[in-house]
């Protein structure tokens, strides 16, 4: 019954394949073609300016910078996350007292709406507020910033925000990872002589790999994507300094009504996503087995 | 690193733990004590327990109808969102597991496309989808492309799932004259609620903490979620911070309750997800 079997088929996959392709794939599309015109998001395109809005993109600083931002914070994510989220992994999966509390507490800010997490460390960073005080009452007044509003340091503190609002997920991915691990391994290469550090290094690394590779194209595609924190707690200011490519481009797209030039901001924040991803699959992932994604998630 | 587990170094690996412990909960407990002192008091003493304890902020907030509205709003925006993930992805995570036909895992492929790009990239050219589709200041609006968001790795879970299922099972019921429609309702769904509670609270999470959306799409106050409402409460009262640490509060707790109650399923599901 080839017939029963289509119309089974397409009652079970249909609805996802429509509602998928119209609100997933459909605007992609559509921002390669709004990208070609100067528009205003009202009225029928009719300003055609070919590949005029890319050019502009690509030559404009505050797009650059925002490109650049976006960079730094893969950057010291995959350099200053990591560790630290290794390191307190070791610490959480060693036998402490109180270890289920302490899993629980460090993962809480995961949950934690992006807003939430904005509007406190919002209030926490203001001039003179608790992170000030607190810097304060220990002696370190000295080191005390216009934490969001000093151009050389916001991008920094905002990446302070990051690390506190996501590490707990990295954590539990390695915790995970480490439960994975026969303690048999690590306890044969000490009764050989190698030291703790030498064992972490050459064993409990190595088998953490594949849990790595994975947290970070999770880590990439998170920063990529870099919005809600931002916007909340800087709108991407001051004059840009925190600004990333979503926050660019929704600030042209909705607050100035240049869709056109909003969408080719679009398309180049999906090209450089997309190409990253792509590459990152086939060089990084593809180590681990042959259908990296479909591994990565199931 | 792991020699933080021998004996001789417990008390550092229990400061450190501390410091760890402490870095994640000072500044969520300096926002509900911050609710329980005035705006003064928290300039002058933002660290010590309030003295006086008052009230007035939480009541306030509590007495105001547009924080309850935002909790309903958002509950029914997550709750759509919810249920439209879990039944479109069960459906095509069936179909392209239990099927064979031509094409199936260029299906698949294509599913899993919207992995590897933030689906916020789309956003312009969507707000614009949604606004002819007349679904601007709709809650269906906020909630149908959450669910579309929320396809890829829903559908990339709970494939190999259904896919695990014996064979055996599926001959059985149809000797025992079960139609595939049947056997998806009455065995696979059952024996798939793991992976299927797992997907609906990333799905619930994700819906409730959404807030680019829902900021595009959401215009009229009345009609808010619980995030526009906290950012809007947070630039509204500037000049009154106990206000907004009473606000950010108590838009906290439904989270964390949450959290405290599915921690292991959520835990669970993420690390199963990602980790396969």
């Amino acid at each position: 019954m080839p017939g029963r079997k289509h119309a089974e088929l397409a009652l079970f996959v249909g609805p996802a394949l429509v509602v998928y392709s119209m609100f997933v794939l459909l605007p992609i599309g559509l921002a390669f073609w709004y990208a070609m015109y100067r528009w205003n998001g009202i009225g029928p395109l009719t300003d055609f300016v070919g590949l005029d809005n890319y050019r502009r993109a690509l030559q404009d600083p505050a797009f650059l910078g925002s490109i650049r931002h976006n960079a730094i914070i893969i950057v010291l994510s995959l350099t200053l996350q990591l560790p630290l989220a290794l390191g307190l992994a070791v610490l959480l999966n060693a036998r402490l007292r109180g270890r289920a509390l302490l899993r629980t507490v460090v993962f809480a800010p995961f949950v934690l709406s992006e807003v939430i997490t904005g509007v406190i460390w919002l209030l926490i960073l203001q001039p003179d507020g608790l992170a000030d005080r607190t810097l304060q009452a220990v002696g370190l007044g000295g080191l005390v910033q216009l934490w969001l509003a000093d151009r050389e340091i916001v991008l920094y503190t905002m990446f302070v925000v990051i690390t506190w609002k996501y590490i707990g997920f990295a954590i539990i991915l390695f915790l995970a990872g480490l439960q994975g691990i026969p303690r048999e391994l690590a306890e044969a290469a000490e009764v050989d002589g190698a030291s703790k550090p030498r064992v972490f290094r050459h064993i409990t690394v190595p088998l953490l790999g594949p849990t790595i590779r994975v947290w970070a194209f999770l880590s990439i595609i998170g920063s990529l994507q870099l919005f809600d924190l931002i916007w909340i707690m800087t709108l991407g200011g001051p004059a840009n300094a925190s600004s990333t490519m979503a926050t660019y481009m929704v600030d042209r797209g909705f607050r100035r009504y240049q869709f056109g030039y909003g969408s080719a901001v679009a398309v180049i924040l999906f090209l450089i996503s997309f190409g990253v991803s792509l590459a990152y699959q086939r060089l990084v992932l593809r180590r681990d087995t042959a259908g990296a994604l479909t591994r990565m998630a199931g | 690193m792991s020699a933080l587990a021998r004996r001789a170094t417990r008390p550092s690996a229990y400061a450190l733990a501390l410091a760890v412990a402490a870095t994640v909960v000072v500044p969520v407990v300096y926002v509900v004590l911050g609710g329980f002192r005035t705006t003064g008091q928290v300039a002058a003493q933002p660290v010590a327990l309030p003295d006086p304890w008052v009230f007035a902020n939480y009541e306030e907030v509590l007495r105001s109808g547009s924080f309850w509205r935002q909790v309903g709003t958002s509950l029914l925006i997550a709750l759509l969102a919810t249920a439209a993930t879990v039944a479109l992805g069960a459906g095509a995570a069936f179909g392209l597991s239990r099927y064979a036909f031509r094409g199936r895992e260029a299906l698949f492929t294509y599913f899993t496309l919207g992995l590897l790009f933030p689906v916020g990239v789309g956003i312009l050219p969507l707000y614009l989808l949604l606004r002819q589709l007349g679904l601007l200041d709709n809650p269906v609006g906020v909630a149908l492309p959450e669910a579309a968001f929320g396809l890829p790795i829903t559908i990339v879970v709970l494939r190999p799932f259904m896919r695990a299922i014996p064979g055996e099972l599926e001959d059985a019921a149809a000797m025992d004259g079960c139609s595939r429609i049947g056997f998806f309702w009455r065995i696979l769904l059952p024996l798939s609620a793991p992976a299927l509670v797992t997907v609906s609270i990333l799905a619930f999470v994700t819906s409730w903490n959404a807030y680019l959306l829902p900021l595009l799409v959401l215009n009229d106050p009345g009609g808010w979620t619980l995030p526009l409402g906290v950012a809007n409460w947070s630039t509204q009262y500037t000049q009154d911070t106990s206000k907004i640490l009473a606000f950010t509060a108590l838009s906290m707790l439904p989270a964390l309750l949450f959290f405290v109650l599915a921690e292991r399923r959520i835990v669970g599901g993420l690390t199963g997800a990602v980790k396969g």
